[in-house]
């Protein structure tokens, strides 16, 4: 019996949340797993929010997540994390990029990034990861590896074995990129 | 072999495997990728049509010629496509024909949330509702098959969470059908008063034999469970239900005009109480009703909006009719979400429809839009715009200004893209220059479809198969329908599109202003063109903040540019008064 799983990757357009979705979602196919992936498109480019929302298990029938319902919440943007934050299950876990992308309304004065996410977050979720994915991703060689950071944080916490990551991985980036994809999933991965 | 693939590319794919080879479509979400994706399949023919209008025509034409043939759009297109398709479905079809409205209820990319079963009853045409990618994937099969046994187009309806969602579809190879041959039948297709009339007569034949089929389809079937609670669903409520419901009875609907009397009739005598599930109109609902049945829908269930789990769940716990083990979740309280700025969608660095919008709000002009990524500037901090309606409405409403209150009208312009004005802007403007209007009328030009994902169209020199096409001269266009102040400027340059718009409201005769300029998402800047700050100039006023760009944001009491999302447009360095922005080249001189 597979365990089910529900969970947000939530983020800004641009951000590369498509991509680790189609990572996630082959991992979670090849481990045997019924899988529903639900986005919503149309906006993304314009600097909306962006939300993918999977669930995992024998058998799925509603492809959307409910609120208090996320096993996990995957925040590539921490005001992001914060306004999905009601979605995730008492005692889920919030994996949080520790990165700040200011909505039109804070750069044009008419409201203020909340300086205290990071404690909010933690406040309501004790299982929080802050991950600074951006200098990590650099590490490994492309900042734009960040979405394969978070994605290696979210491996660990999903019970689907490494080498089937891997595998899916090497199958959805583009070879050119895989040798820093797989550096920056390791980093995350092993990320504490 | 099993994939995963969204509603719509289950959609692309079953159309393939099932012989269609002519497809038409103009762009829309939550439809658009059903065109894109068919389109790179081998063997078959796709295009983007100017409309829905248009696309539902081809689709006729290709029908009547003896192909398989696809046709989408969203539901709002279904409105432009109306007319063709209530007549169509009087002549039926040669080769089988599915048309695919993708509803978006909840409005996510929408404005409106209009539910189209009713079209398909209004049409007295079949109606498919799959719930799930696998099923989108049959049901373009089974509709087809359809189509061509009952001699009718049928419609399939998604919705945004059907389109949108992807699940495991299994990969079938293609079917070969060969082309039927075309007959000349002017009773079945000169649809003149006196042959109209006998295909009317066949229409209710048609029903008749039609609710025969859905009786039996395996497409309608029962799923008994318990016995106290009795759910009649469709589409993407039937996943809601299995889950927020798991011990009741469904009556699981794929087919769901016309309905299944009988079955309905056997499903409520078996059920202690019955209810319909059902996102937006209460269709099914009060086709029951109708048949004498006592059932319970939207005096539980909201009619607006999507369902969820959650929603069914509440609101069935709220009567009263959720055993405890299948109660509600429980609701998120207490999480310290106040105070949290929303991320509304906006024009994009360098986008180049800003500059107009920031100068119509300047001169304080009254612009009746029209939908497009501009629509966008009728949010803060532009808000520019005054009203958005549908699809080309821009250019009647603008004439409409100025026929109620000519000073009012000599203060207006209508705002269009190039796509949509291609779309059904034309006529609009043909109207106005007939009925001695004095409009202005501006086509921002971008050369695409932005909105949706940059989709080729009439203007664009390049077709949906990635072939060079004609592209259309907008100036001629426009002066062949009888304008006679044509100007054409760069949406950049902020005191050319000044003296243009008040040029041309002042002129007492109908003027077209095509903003030429192409969506900065086709064209990236260079990173050597971005704006930087001169510090020790900037006074902090603000000035540069009213043009809404995502790049610019206050640092401290100074303006602040960020580079990683300046596109070097410039437009900022027009608004500074205090010259503190330069462009990044010009600074290194």
């Amino acid at each position: 019996m597979l365990k089910p799983v529900d969970l947000l990757m939530v983020g800004v357009g641009g951000q590369g949340t498509i991509l680790a979705s189609r990572v996630l979602a082959m991992a979670a196919q090849e481990a045997g797993y019924d899988i529903k992936v639900s986005e919503i498109h149309g906006m993304a480019q314009r600097g909306g929010s962006v939300v993918t929302q999977v669930r995992m298990g024998e058998k799925v029938y509603s492809p959307l997540v409910t609120e208090s319902g996320a096993d996990v919440v995957l925040a590539f943007e921490k005001l992001e994390g914060l306004r999905f934050l009601p979605f995730l299950k008492p005692g889920g876990i919030m994996i949080v990029n520790n990165h700040e992308i200011p909505p039109v309304p804070v750069l044009i004065g008419a409201a203020e990034y909340p300086p205290d996410i990071l404690e909010r977050v933690r406040t309501i979720s004790p299982n929080t990861f802050v991950v600074d994915a951006f200098d990590i991703a650099l590490k490994c060689g492309n900042p734009k590896a960040a979405n394969i950071v978070l994605l290696g944080v979210l491996a660990r916490n999903l019970p689907i074995e490494r080498e089937i990551w891997e595998k899916a991985l090497s199958a959805r980036v583009p070879p050119k990129f895989l040798e820093v994809n797989r550096s920056a999933f390791a980093a995350g991965y092993e990320y504490k | 072999m099993k994939e995963l693939l969204s509603g719509n590319a289950a959609i692309a794919r079953g159309a393939f495997e099932s012989g269609v080879t002519v497809a038409a479509a103009y762009p829309g979400t939550p439809s658009t990728e059903i065109l894109e994706l068919f389109s790179s399949y081998p063997g078959i023919y796709a295009e983007w049509a100017p409309n829905e209008k248009v696309a539902m025509e081809v689709g006729i034409g290709a029908s009547i010629a003896g192909a398989r043939t696809l046709v989408a759009m969203k539901h709002v297109g279904v409105n432009v496509a109306a007319d063709p398709l209530l007549t169509f479905a009087y002549t039926g079809v040669n080769g089988g024909v599915v048309l695919v409205s993708a509803d978006d209820p909840g409005m996510h990319s929408s404005q409106n949330e209009q539910d189209n079963r009713y079209y398909a009853k209004f049409a007295k045409i079949p109606l498919l509702e799959p719930g799930d990618s696998q099923e989108a994937k049959d049901m373009i099969g089974i509709a087809l098959d359809i189509s061509e046994q009952f001699d009718t187009p049928v419609m399939l309806r998604t919705t945004t969470r059907v389109s949108h969602s992807q699940g495991f579809v299994e990969i079938g190879g293609p079917k070969s059908i060969a082309i039927r041959p075309y007959v000349k039948d002017a009773k079945k297709y000169l649809m003149v008063p006196a042959f109209a009339r006998m295909r009317r007569a066949l229409l209710e034949e048609r029903l008749a034999k039609l609710k025969e089929y859905s009786e039996k389809s395996p497409l309608n079937a029962i799923e008994w469970r318990g016995r106290a609670i009795g759910i009649i669903t469709s589409g993407i409520s039937y996943q809601y239900v299995r889950e927020s419901l798991p011990g009741a009875s469904v009556l699981k609907l794929g087919l769901t005009n016309p309905l299944p009397e009988k079955l309905i009739r056997q499903f409520a005598g078996g059920v202690q109480k019955l209810i319909v599930v059902e996102e937006l109109e209460p269709f099914v609902e009060d086709q029951v009703r109708s048949l004498g049945i006592t059932v319970s829908g939207k005096d539980l269930l909201p009619d607006t909006g999507e369902l969820n789990v959650q929603v069914i769940a509440g609101k069935f716990a709220e009567a009263g009719l959720l055993s405890p083990s299948e109660k509600a979740p429980v609701k998120a309280d207490g999480l310290v979400t106040a105070a949290i700025p929303g991320r509304p969608p906006v024009l994009c660095p360098g986008c180049p429809h800003r500059g107009l919008f920031f100068a119509l709000r300047k001169l304080k002009l009254i612009a009746t839009g029209d939908i497009g990524c501009y629509t966008l500037s009728g949010l803060p901090p532009l808000e520019a715009m005054d009203s958005c309606i549908c699809m080309g409405a821009s250019i009647g409403t603008a004439h409409g200004f100025g026929k109620a209150d000519p000073e009012l009208g000599g203060r207006t312009v209508a705002v269009i893209g190039d796509s949509t004005f291609l779309h059904s802007g034309i006529t609009g403007l043909l109207n106005m220059v007939y009925n001695k209007g004095a409009g202005t009328v501006v086509i921002l030009d971008n050369s695409t479809t932005a909105m949706t994902g940059h989709q080729h169209h009439p203007g664009t020199g390049s077709t949906l198969m990635g072939e060079q096409a004609q592209a259309v001269d907008f100036e001629a266009l426009v002066r062949a329908l009888g304008v006679k102040r044509v100007r054409v400027i760069d949406p950049l340059d902020l005191g050319e599109i000044t003296k243009a718009l008040q040029e041309e409201v002042a002129a007492r005769e109908p003027s077209v202003i095509i903003c030429r300029r192409p969506c900065i998402l086709l064209k990236r800047a260079t990173a050597d063109d971005v704006i930087l700050v001169q510090t020790e100039k900037c006074r902090g006023c603000k000035a540069c903040l009213r043009l809404g760009c995502p790049a610019i944001s206050m640092k401290g009491k100074l303006a602040h540019v960020d580079p990683d999302a300046c596109t070097g447009c410039g437009l900022c360095v027009q608004v500074c008064r205090d010259g503190a922005l330069v462009k990044g080249g010009s600074a290194n001189a």
